[in-house]
């Protein structure tokens, strides 16, 4: 019983910390490409397209949010997708907030924890 | 934020809750996957439902991406959170399902949240210095030169 409750909860840290590092490192970069509006306008969609490829720290983002999606699919195949969605999804939100204010050094003020406790609380309730 | 910005969210919103939507009811329709005949997923992903999946989800990335880079990830997130009140008005009012009083508070919560992040700044401006902000072009430009830990 309790090595079933901890091997659960290791499947949904998984994917919540492959997911977060995944948010975090494309997050960071598209901060690095700078706006992709501006970059559309100067050098064509290929040149917004390449400026985002070419960034190291999106490959390993968009490595981790791979990782996190084959996470997720290994523990839908072991546990119920009602369990595992709603719980991986909303504590994401919350480990992505914290993530962002420590890594990124966003402004993550009342408003937003709020906003980030909200639909945490929302997206878990919508599995009942 | 323009209205071309709140565009760019809603495109993130309607193309994720659609693009899942659409692989589930493609992958529905084509019966389980045996790991054994791993092929039946190349066979899957030409399948209208599924490809229109495929192409909406790109659809979704590029757009997460744009908005990713004029705005914080702690706005983007909450923000474009409302495709699952989406979903779940689509699970009651296209699919027939039944929605149980929890999940409509479950989307009442979302609204609220994505209300109280729409309502706020979209990006921490990470150019101030000394009391210097970057709208001023010129000591923004002095801004800039700071060393990272001075501008923090």
């Amino acid at each position: 019983m309790t090595s079933a409750i901890l091997a659960t909860c290791a499947m949904i840290a998984a994917i919540v910390v492959s997911a977060t590092a995944g948010d975090i490192l494309t997050a960071s970069a598209m901060r690095q490409v700078g706006d992709l509006d501006l970059i559309r306008q100067r050098s064509g969609i290929l040149g917004a397209a390449g400026a985002v490829v070419t960034n190291g720290r999106f490959g390993v983002g968009v490595i981790c949010l791979a990782l996190s999606f084959f996470s997720l699919l290994f523990a839908f195949s072991h546990r119920d997708l009602s369990l595992i969605g709603p719980a991986a999804t909303s504590l994401t939100f919350v480990t992505n907030a914290l993530a962002a204010r420590f890594f990124l050094h966003e402004n993550v003020d009342r408003r937003r924890w709020t906003a980030a406790l909200f639909v945490c609380v929302g997206v878990a309730l919508l599995a009942f | 934020m323009t209205f071309r910005r709140y565009l760019v969210l809603g495109v993130i919103t309607i193309t994720a809750s659609c693009g899942d939507t659409f692989l589930s009811r493609g992958m529905k329709s084509l019966g389980p996957v045996s790991l054994a005949h791993p092929a039946q997923l190349i066979h899957a992903i030409f399948s209208p439902w599924v490809a229109s999946g495929i192409v909406l989800l790109i659809g979704f990335f590029a757009s997460y991406l744009t908005a990713l880079s004029w705005a914080d990830l702690t706005y983007v997130l909450p923000a474009s959170s409302l495709g699952y009140v989406i979903m779940t008005l689509l699970a009651k009012f296209w699919l027939h399902e039944h929605v149980s009083p929890l999940r409509w508070l479950g989307v009442v919560f979302i609204t609220a949240g994505v209300g109280f992040v729409t309502r706020g700044p979209s990006y921490t401006d990470h150019s101030h210095h000394r009391g210097v902000t970057s709208t001023d072009p010129a000591l923004a430009a002095v801004a800039e030169t700071a060393p990272e830990e001075v501008r923090r």
